[in-house]
């Protein structure tokens, strides 16, 4: 299928005036991020955003897990939507590919079935007293850095261009199936040629790296991974995309979903551990980041102020390659500067710790 | 096309399984009452573009195109069949499957029907993967009722988690030291990440599950969940059980 048929996959994305609903894994894994996002939007590029302490998840990762019925997570989903409005917005940003895909398809089966809204609505009220108004956009978090992805470009300190050679830096995207692929036409690009991190990495000087396992999903696959029994589902998968992107020689993955930028890290540590298998170039790790991430890079932000020492696979290969300034006594301090230890030693990050291939007992 | 299926078909573990209930029931009416049913069932053609792009099926012994077949055949004798196997637990929900189909249909909506069918007749307890649903109401249902949330990190322990590896350990140790970092209202009322959730909106999403269906479901897991350990020698669903639900795979025993 020829890349011109998708692009009239475009979507309308709110300018301003944002209702932002957090994500279970991405405050979990990557706080950071969503602290990012916030300042980004709000402080950087002057919109205005309302963080309500109200919202809950959204249950979506119980509800692909199937222990949440379906009327459960829309009535849960309807609570979402009548908060916004009662907080006066009508603009849902969702932080989370999972609660994205969630909401896009609630209010499309919405649509097709109408009783089911009425249902959502009916329940919503009785439970809560709350009434539902569905929202005029929805947009996941990674939508909103796309539509400003040229007013950061403005502010640009630090471009995604190897400091040392002058090339482009080498990215791969990963966009989360849950994005586009269950309605194409709510995704930039739709599910064949999404473009909303390549058209970040192109705005920021990076290049897109393409590769043939591009759209396989990372493999959190729900219940394959939150069971520990299943999780050989989980890393084959992901180790299936990161065979087939390594020749490729990236600099690093960039993600849209939180859940794919955890397993694409934590998953290349366990390969490491359990094969001796690293992916990266030097006989380590490739850095995974979350968009927000390499927004907060690009505009300057300290990668430690990013929560980037969260991650498994360390940032430092790609930090030096940008010239980003870091201290690497800071890195592991708690708050307020408190020393607080720091991680074991780990094979995807270069150490050959004691407990070489310790993981072969798993 | 059942012929053709029967005699290229790779999975055949579901068609001599014994039913418990005998087909005394019409499960394809039953699966069309689900909306997603609806909406994920079209006409298929069994071209296998679904097997083909399906994460699951490079995995497991798994094969969507069946699924869709076995449910399109309207024969309740498999459909039952279906519903007590452990084929039906093995797709990711990825939904790679869904913009893929040239007849519009989507596999892993037919699936989300047939494991929700599954689970409320019970028959979720007759497969190794089906029980394993025990295991996702006590770790992520009850994240949900307790917190608000799906997951939080003092319930994402290194030891169930080995592969979250030394920063997640160390993260786990020290999270009170760390999150504030990123966050204002770490365990705490207001707004921010992994902040508390106020009393009022976690009794808003306990009424929610009980109006809608969803604490019911749960209860049913646990008390199918009781009956099928206890007959398999457990004193019950006891955490011993749920824990080997977590963990085992009797494959690799």
């Amino acid at each position: 299928m020829r890349r011109g048929n998708w692009e009239e996959y475009q979507k309308s994305i709110a300018d301003d005036n944002y209702y932002y609903a957090r994500s279970c894994i991405r405050q979990n894994f990557f706080p950071g991020s969503e602290k990012a996002f916030l300042d980004i939007v709000a402080n950087r590029l002057g919109r205005n955003i309302y963080d309500d302490p109200l919202h809950s998840s959204c249950t979506g990762i119980g509800y692909h897990s199937d222990i949440v019925p379906l009327d459960t997570i829309m009535a849960v989903v309807a609570r979402q939507f009548a908060l916004m409005n009662e907080a006066g917005y009508e603009n849902l940003v969702s932080s989370c590919i999972t609660s994205f895909g969630i909401y896009t398809e609630i209010l499309s089966t919405w649509e097709e079935f109408p009783e089911t809204e009425q249902r959502a609505a009916e329940t919503l009220y009785k439970a809560t007293g709350r009434t539902l108004v569905k929202p005029k956009n929805v947009a996941h978090t990674s939508d909103v850095i796309f539509h400003l992805r040229k007013q950061i470009a403005e502010q640009m300190t630090r471009p995604l261009i190897n400091v040392r050679t002058g090339e482009p830096l080498r990215v791969v995207e990963h966009i989360g199936c849950h994005y586009a692929k269950i309605f194409p036409k709510k995704g930039i690009g739709g599910s064949e040629f999404p473009y909303v991190l390549a058209g970040m990495i192109e705005s920021w000087g990076g290049e897109v790296v393409d590769y043939p396992e591009r759209r396989h999903c990372c493999g959190f696959g729900f219940r394959n991974y939150l069971v520990q029994a299943n999780r050989g589902y989980s890393v084959a998968n992901s180790q299936k995309k990161l065979e087939s992107m390594a020749p490729y020689r990236p600099d690093f993955i960039v993600c849209n979903c939180p859940g794919c930028a955890m397993f694409l890290d934590k998953w290349q540590y366990t390969i490491a551990e359990m094969e001796g298998t690293t992916y990266g170039q030097g006989g380590v790790g490739i850095p995974v980041l979350t968009y927000e991430e390499m927004a907060g890079l690009v505009l300057g932000y300290d990668p430690w102020q990013l929560g980037m020492q969260m991650h498994q696979v360390d940032v430092e290969p790609l930090l030096d390659k940008m010239g980003v300034e870091y201290d690497p006594a800071t890195k592991y301090l708690g708050v307020n500067g408190k020393y607080i230890g720091k991680p074991e030693q780990a094979v995807v990050n270069g150490d050959c710790p004691s407990g070489f291939y310790s993981m072969l007992s798993l | 096309m059942r012929h053709f299926h029967n005699k290229i078909g790779k999975n055949t573990e579901y068609f001599f399984k014994k039913p418990p209930y005998l087909c005394t029931m019409d499960y394809f009416k039953m699966l069309m009452e689900d909306v997603r049913m609806r909406e994920g069932l079209k006409a298929c053609m069994n071209c296998g573009v679904c097997t083909a792009i399906c994460p699951a099926a490079e995995f497991y012994d798994y094969d969507p195109r069946q699924i869709v077949e076995t449910v399109q055949s309207r024969d309740n004798s498999r459909i039952e069949a279906l519903l007590c196997s452990e084929t039906i637990w093995y797709c990711g929900q990825c939904m790679s499957c869904r913009p893929r189909c040239p007849r519009g249909n989507t596999p892993g909506y037919i699936i989300q029907s047939l494991r929700y069918l599954s689970q409320k007749l019970g028959l979720f307890v007759q497969s190794e993967k089906g029980r394993q649903q025990l295991a996702l109401k006590r770790t992520i249902g009850e994240n949900i009722m307790h917190y608000g949330y799906c997951l939080v990190p003092q319930e994402i322990s290194p030891d169930l988690h080995p592969e979250q590896g030394t920063v997640w350990r160390w993260i786990h140790s020290h999270d009170r030291d760390i999150y504030p970092l990123f966050t204002p209202s770490y365990r705490k009322a207001g707004a921010g990440a992994l902040r508390k959730l106020d009393e009022g909106s976690l009794a808003e999403i306990h009424r929610i599950f009980e109006l809608s269906g969803g604490k019911e479901f749960f209860d049913l897991i646990e008390e199918y969940s009781e009956r099928k350990a206890r007959e398999m020698g457990y004193e019950g669903a006891t955490h011993e059980y749920m824990l080997d639900t977590f963990t085992k795979n009797s494959s690799e025993q």
